[in-house]
């Protein structure tokens, strides 16, 4: 091994592989050896059964697609408001000076505590799931972001503006296009952070959503199913990053250079 | 070719002081005139404002006094009627060469068959064929400083500004990239502004390469190059050449010693 120096795509899938392995088989390990009480860890096959049971009785799949669409939705609206207004805070000093400081203020807030005085304002239906996950994402993002675009090299702003560059012109053709994959990444980051949120969000006050059904099985005792539940929130988690890397290197093919 | 006059008139520059010192006085009060395709060397000890100066033409920096005009009109602040090349790579990361070379002409609405055009005899005229759409980092740094230089030309700048160019290049592609742009300024005349440390480089080049003095900055002397034009490399072998060299060295030396105090 040598520092920094690139493996092969198959050595790459290999060893994430046999990590995976490894922490199954010490899973099953612990639950067939004896060694953890089944009421407190299911075994890998008592919780496939569970899970099979979820999706044939219990009807699991439409907590899935509701918690996907809360997620996918509460991160998009963060999105939507944090990106353009990071962008503008980065190039834009006196923009970042009038919301920066709020901005930091808020970000400190924890999406949980809110959740209460949420659901006194907005009940229990999806607006109210939807805030969780716009609040707790949102602030960070436009930070994060503003961060990205103030970090815009200055010689390539110099250079465009001996190019013939406009202020407007340097934001679009060069703050915009230098913070994108950066911002893409950390979009990918704060994805993560949204199936936290949404989680917390569907244990209190919930009648639906992967986050209820976890609740549910708490009450049966029946860790199978609540490991099962856990267990999709990391597949599809694990499945979005990637395909947000493979979109990310098929955007940015000069940033992975 | 260029038509129009520099006008550099008591320009001077000082930065504000760090923290309990004084401020830096980087440029003292500096008069200086280029005519139209002239080709004017900047040589000097590091840190005696060169690069301030240069900056201050290009209207990315704005002296502390005097006045700057390109003929009549005053400048006020960076224009594409002055393009640069800067020491550092600066080729923006996310376009292609042909993009980066495209730049100021995108920026300036062109149509795109036009810039197509105006690209491709930029790439020919760089010696960069083959590689319009590879990334710059995909480049060597002399290429990458060719394709610098093709992305200013394209713009077609009344003065072209170049700060140490070549600084950053091992020495054989140094002096290729010297006779590759003393072609091109050859063929089109364009009045150029150039940095250097190299003073071979200035002589080979200028038509007139003036000297500055140490910190607080200032021009110290001033020598016409009578060497004619159109310049082969065997030019640096001559006695003339030699004897230039020896006289710019002298000054120089001199300020060099004094900025090392
Ligand atoms: N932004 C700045 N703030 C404070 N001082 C500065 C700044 N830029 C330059 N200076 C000072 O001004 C002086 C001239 O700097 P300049 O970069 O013009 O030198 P130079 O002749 O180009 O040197 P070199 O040959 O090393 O590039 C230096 O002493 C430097 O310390
Ligand atoms: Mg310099």
């Amino acid at each position: 091994m040598h520092p920094l120096k690139p493996i092969s795509r198959a050595a790459r899938l290999f060893l994430g592989a046999a990590f995976f392995a490894a922490f199954i088989a010490a899973w099953a390990l612990a639950t067939y050896g004896g060694y953890v009480p089944p009421l407190f860890l299911a075994s890998p096959g008592k919780t496939l059964v569970a899970g099979w049971s979820l999706f044939t009785e219990f009807g699991f799949a439409g907590d899935i697609a509701i918690t996907l669409f809360r997620v996918v939705g509460g991160f998009l609206i963060a999105a939507v408001i944090a990106v353009p207004l990071g962008l503008a805070m980065g190039a834009f000093k006196p923009v970042e000076a009038f919301f920066e400081p709020f901005v930091s203020f808020a970000r400190y807030l924890p999406a949980s505590a809110f959740i209460p005085l949420l659901i006194l304002w907005a009940g229990v239906d999806e607006k109210q799931k939807l805030s969780v996950i716009v609040i707790g994402s949102v602030f960070q993002l436009i930070i994060m972001v503003s961060v990205i675009a103030s970090a815009t090299r200055r010689d390539l702003v110099e250079a465009a503006y001996t190019l013939g560059s406009r202020p407007a012109g340097i934001v679009r053709r060069v703050i915009v296009p230098a913070a994108a994959p950066q911002v893409m990444e950390t979009l990918r980051l704060v994805l993560g952070w949204a199936w936290t949120y949404v989680i917390v969000a569907e244990l209190i006050g919930a009648q639906s959503g992967i986050g209820h059904m976890i609740m549910d099985s708490q009450r049966l005792l029946d860790t199978g199913q609540m490991i099962f539940g856990i267990a999709v929130i990391g597949v599809i988690g694990l499945v979005t990053d990637m395909l947000f890397k493979a979109m990310n290197r098929a955007l940015f093919p000069w940033a992975a250079l | 070719m260029s038509r129009q006059t520099l006008h550099i008139h008591g320009v001077t520059r000082s930065f504000p002081a760090q923290g309990k010192g004084a401020p830096t006085l980087a440029l003292r009060p500096t008069d200086l005139t280029v005519a139209p395709g002239e080709f004017v060397a900047i040589l000097g000890p590091s840190g005696c404002g060169k690069s301030t100066l240069l900056r201050i033409v290009a209207g990315l920096d704005t002296p502390s006094g005097g006045t700057l005009a390109l003929d009549a009109t005053p400048i006020r602040g960076p224009g594409a009627e002055r393009g640069m090349v800067f020491q550092s790579y600066t080729l923006f990361p996310w376009l292609t060469v042909a993009e980066n070379i495209a730049y100021g002409l995108r920026e300036r609405g062109l149509p795109r068959a036009e810039q197509r055009a105006i690209v491709a005899r930029f790439i020919a005229r760089t010696g960069l064929a083959g590689f319009e759409d590879h990334w710059p980092k995909q480049l060597s740094g002399g290429m990458q400083q060719r394709c610098a230089l093709a992305r200013a030309l394209a713009n077609d700048p009344e003065i072209l500004l170049l700060d140490e160019p070549f600084g950053a290049l091992d020495h054989q592609t140094r002096e290729l990239m010297q006779e590759l742009l003393l072609e091109i300024w050859q063929a089109d005349r364009k009045t150029v502004l150039f940095v250097t440390h190299d003073i071979d480089e200035a002589i080979f080049l200028a038509s007139r390469v003036l000297v500055m003095s140490a910190r607080p900055g200032g021009i110290k002397s001033e020598v016409v190059v009578p060497l004619p034009y159109p310049r082969e490399w065997t030019v640096k072998t001559t006695v003339e050449f030699a004897a230039l060299k020896a006289r710019l060295m002298g000054d120089i030396r001199e300020e060099v010693r004094k900025s090392i105090g």
